[in-house]
């Protein structure tokens, strides 16, 4: 795996490398002052007047991402002498440990269909005196108490909408100290000070996808003041200590291998790829303080969402949520699987981009919400892309898919998640199902 | 039906009348609702008669201020309330004020003024001419311009909600649950450097169109539901489900005020479109009413909001897609309405009383009014439906 990671890793490093050749632009250099004043302005509305962006491209995509994925081996594995029936067909061709449904359904026992749930019990066809009322009572005791341990549990059913932004706050133990907002400043003022190619590979990300999304268009300018400043903060570095990627090098000009020269690339570690700004957006309908979105966004990220673009064997991490995803599918709707592996729509091929954004930005806001309650209380992301919550999608687009002929008709079938409600399916796809 | 055929259709000189079975989409004097001027006056006028009435709903607080029924910004006429005007400009001179004129739409002539010799045009006609009677066409308002909107993502925004009549007397509405909230593409600044960019300040989609970073994907709109989730998420339930209600009762108020001067022609109905503004202490203002909404589509959201819009507002005036009888009792069955929701049965509320327990809840029917309920028998009824 980690061989595989230090691979991927200098092919990414690679392709940002040729791209500041090829537009002959420094990765780092230091503003001039009425540059610095200017920026320092229109801090508040990067979204308009954005530089040429034209000849930049995004470093990766998701699919790039996949193919590496696909092709990873594990050269020590011995897979043993018969055939058994549970073959994978699938993409991914590690064998990890995944859960299965037994498993999970004793994991998730709280989405169970006997629990009441926040995006399922709060219809406008139940009385509120049913579940939902007494559900926000409590989330005001939690919240009063300021019990972490607590809203963590609080929230695998769901968070109310008013009390979501505080009880996400105490279980990512953010809480906005002077210190938190001296640091964000600090950070603000790194950005001000010096430009970094990295800036304009997130205009372009920002422009191409969220700029362009009916939810989250308006906060544009927030995704700026966010991910400028989160790709100066070195604080971010810490993760990759218990991550299997490492942040790539770069040396001072004409320093080359020097390690005494090497600096982190950029300062964070992280480049970010395409749709990489919409790990940010959905946040900005919780939080309007910028140095408060900014610590929230910054401890997802190295809590959740950087599994999802680094190769690791670590449960929630992208290969293992791939793996659920296909043998959850591969299992319990082995025709469905099957039909669309002849018809060249490999699932995973599909519902990989769902899985790495973690379904930011195809579903409705409200669900996505909803969802990442989720991640928050059990502390994995194991129902995303997995795996469960893709493959209920797939259960639920069963029949249409049954009949598709052709991967763009696929594609097409499930192109449109925004209706979705989230908990229904997935409560029918772990509780419901017979096995 | 345009309304330049309604006018005809109506009008005394052409004799024409409509037989049962025609239905037509605009009531014949839509305009006492729908033009800037008259809309203020009938609604000044309306609260003028409840207070003399002594009704509870025109109750005022200690600075004269209406307490339920202060939902329209400031306005004058002009030139006929020149005078008036000026002596309120002087109360407050680093107001800004916005002149629309009013019979055009679409944010068509409209701009916004801070000083006096801005306006002064009319102020030369006001003092020649007080008893000439002015003509119609160059007759504007003048507003007190709410300078300090409630900004999302830095901009301005207005609100878009679809409201069908399809009776005045006895009232019966309906409010469309999809309306869109219109993001202005430029940052909100209320700099007096900035007043003659209409980019920052109106948000007519005819307007904005021609902006730079007019998007035409999203078309810089919102949905309603979108914009409750962000209230509620980061103001709280309570403040946000006030503003929504405070949104169904200046709507329905509005109503009211027109509802007695109104030709209720029963071959009539009529879909507006209210234009609402939310301020930074999340007091909705009512802006304007329009009788032709715009049901062109700048995206393909918005062609599936309208397309659904014209569908239920057919199937509520003219229901089982039959011809239409004009003497129908206007009382379609639930199941029609698709996605709109009743906001006001007049008829209904009378009927019920005060003490029926109804259910708040956003998306079913618009919740009790608990605290405004006055209940001693009088016509003016302000139990929801």
């Amino acid at each position: 795996m980690r061989k595989a990671q230090g691979s991927w890793e200098k092919r990414i490093l690679k392709s940002l490398n040729s791209m500041c050749t090829e537009l002959s632009i420094p990765l780092a250099r230091k503003r001039p002052v009425g540059e610095q004043k200017e920026l320092l302005n229109k801090w508040n509305e990067m979204g308009t007047d954005e530089p040429d962006l034209s000849l930049f491209r995004p470093v990766y995509a998701p699919k790039d991402f996949l193919e590496v994925l696909i092709n990873l081996r594990n050269p020590n594995y011995e897979n043993g002498d018969s055939l058994s029936f549970r073959t994978h067909l699938g993409l991914i061709q590690v064998p990890l440990k995944v859960k299965d449904i037994p498993e999970l359904k004793e994991f998730f026992v709280e989405l169970g269909l006997t629990t009441g749930q926040l995006g399922i019990d709060d219809s406008t066809q139940v009385p509120p005196e049913l579940f939902e009322n007494e559900h926000v009572r409590i989330g005001q005791k939690v919240l009063a108490e300021q019990d972490s341990a607590a809203a963590q549990q609080y929230v695998r059913q769901g968070s109310p909408t008013a009390l979501r932004a505080e009880l996400w706050a105490l279980i990512l133990n953010i809480s906005s100290q002077p210190e938190d907002i001296l640091y964000y400043e600090q950070l603000k003022t790194n950005v001000i000070q010096h430009d970094l190619l990295v800036d304009s590979l997130i205009y372009k990300d920002v422009k191409l996808t969220a700029s362009n999304d009916d939810y989250y268009f308006v906060f544009e300018d927030y995704l700026y003041q966010v991910l400028l400043c989160f790709s100066r903060d070195t604080s971010v570095l810490g993760h990759f200590a218990y991550s299997s990627a490492s942040p790539p090098k770069s040396y001072i000009r004409g320093k080359l291998g020097l390690e005494e020269y090497a600096v982190f690339y950029p300062p964070n570690g992280v480049i970010p790829f395409h749709g990489f700004s919409m790990y940010v957006a959905p946040l900005c309908f919780l939080y309007h303080e910028p140095s408060k979105l900014y610590q929230i966004f910054r401890e997802m990220y190295v809590r959740f969402f950087f599994r999802l673009h680094s190769i690791s064997s670590h449960p929630s991490g992208i290969v293992s949520l791939c793996l659920l995803f296909e043998t959850l599918l591969q299992t319990y709707l082995p025709q469905l699987f099957y039909h669309l592996r002849e018809i060249g729509a490999q699932p995973l091929r599909i519902s990989f981009k769902w899985m790495v954004r973690a379904f930011s930005g195809y579903l409705a806001t409200d669900q996505l919400l909803l969802l990442w309650d989720r991640i928050l209380g059990y502390n994995t992301l194991e129902i995303l892309a997995g795996k469960i919550l893709a493959a209920a999608v797939f259960a639920f687009r069963a029949v249409n898919l049954m009949e598709v002929t052709s991967l763009a008709a696929a594609e097409a079938v499930l192109a449109d998640l925004s209706t979705l409600k989230v908990m229904p399916l997935l409560q029918i796809f772990l509780f419901a199902t017979v096995t | 039906m345009s309304v330049q055929t309604i006018r005809s259709v109506f009008s005394v000189e052409t004799g024409y009348r409509l037989s049962d079975d025609q239905i037509v989409n605009h009531f014949p004097n839509h305009y006492e609702l729908t033009r800037k001027d008259l809309m203020v006056k009938n609604i000044k006028r309306y609260r003028k008669e409840l207070e003399k009435e002594g009704s509870p709903l025109a109750e005022k607080d200690e600075n004269g201020k209406y307490l339920y029924l202060d939902f329209v910004p400031v306005t004058y006429m002009l030139p006929a309330d020149y005078n008036l005007f000026v002596e309120e400009f002087r109360k407050s001179p680093s107001s800004t004020w916005i002149m629309k004129p009013c019979g055009k739409a679409q944010g068509k002539g409209i701009f916004l003024i801070n000083k006096l010799s801005q306006i002064k045009k009319w102020s030369r006609d006001s003092k020649t001419s007080s008893f000439v009677s002015q003509s119609t066409k160059e007759a504007y308002v003048i507003s007190l311009y709410i300078n300090n909107p409630l900004l999302i993502g830095g901009r301005k925004f207005d609100l878009r909600l679809y409201v069908l009549v399809s009776t005045y007397r006895p009232l019966r509405c309906y409010m469309y649950k999809l309306g869109f909230c219109r993001f202005c593409t430029v940052k909100y600044t209320p700099s007096t450097s900035e007043l003659d960019n209409m980019f920052v300040h109106l948000t007519n989609v005819a307007i904005q169109k021609h902006g730079e970073d007019y998007n035409h994907i999203h078309g810089g709109k919102w949905t309603v539901n979108n914009l409750r989730l962000y209230l509620e998420s980061t103001r709280g339930k309570e403040v946000t489900s006030k503003l929504f209600d405070e949104i169904h009762w200046i709507i329905v108020q509005s109503l009211k005020a027109v509802a007695p001067v109104m030709n209720n022609d029963k071959h009539c109905f009529e879909c507006y479109g209210y234009d609402i503004i939310i301020d930074d202490r999340l007091k909705p203002w009512l802006i304007e009413v329009n009788a032709s909404p715009s049901l062109t589509s700048s995206t393909a959201n918005d062609r599936i909001l309208k397309y659904n819009l014209i569908n239920d507002t057919l199937n509520i005036a003219v229901p089982n897609g039959e011809i239409p009888d004009c003497k129908w009792n206007k009382s379609p069955p639930k199941e029609v309405l698709g996605n709109y929701e009743i906001l006001y049965d007049e008829e209904l509320a009378q009927g019920d009383g005060a003490d029926r327990e109804l259910r708040s809840r956003p998306g079913q029917s618009l919740g009790p009014r608990g605290g405004r309920s006055r209940d001693s028998g009088r016509t003016v009824l302000t139990t929801w439906k």
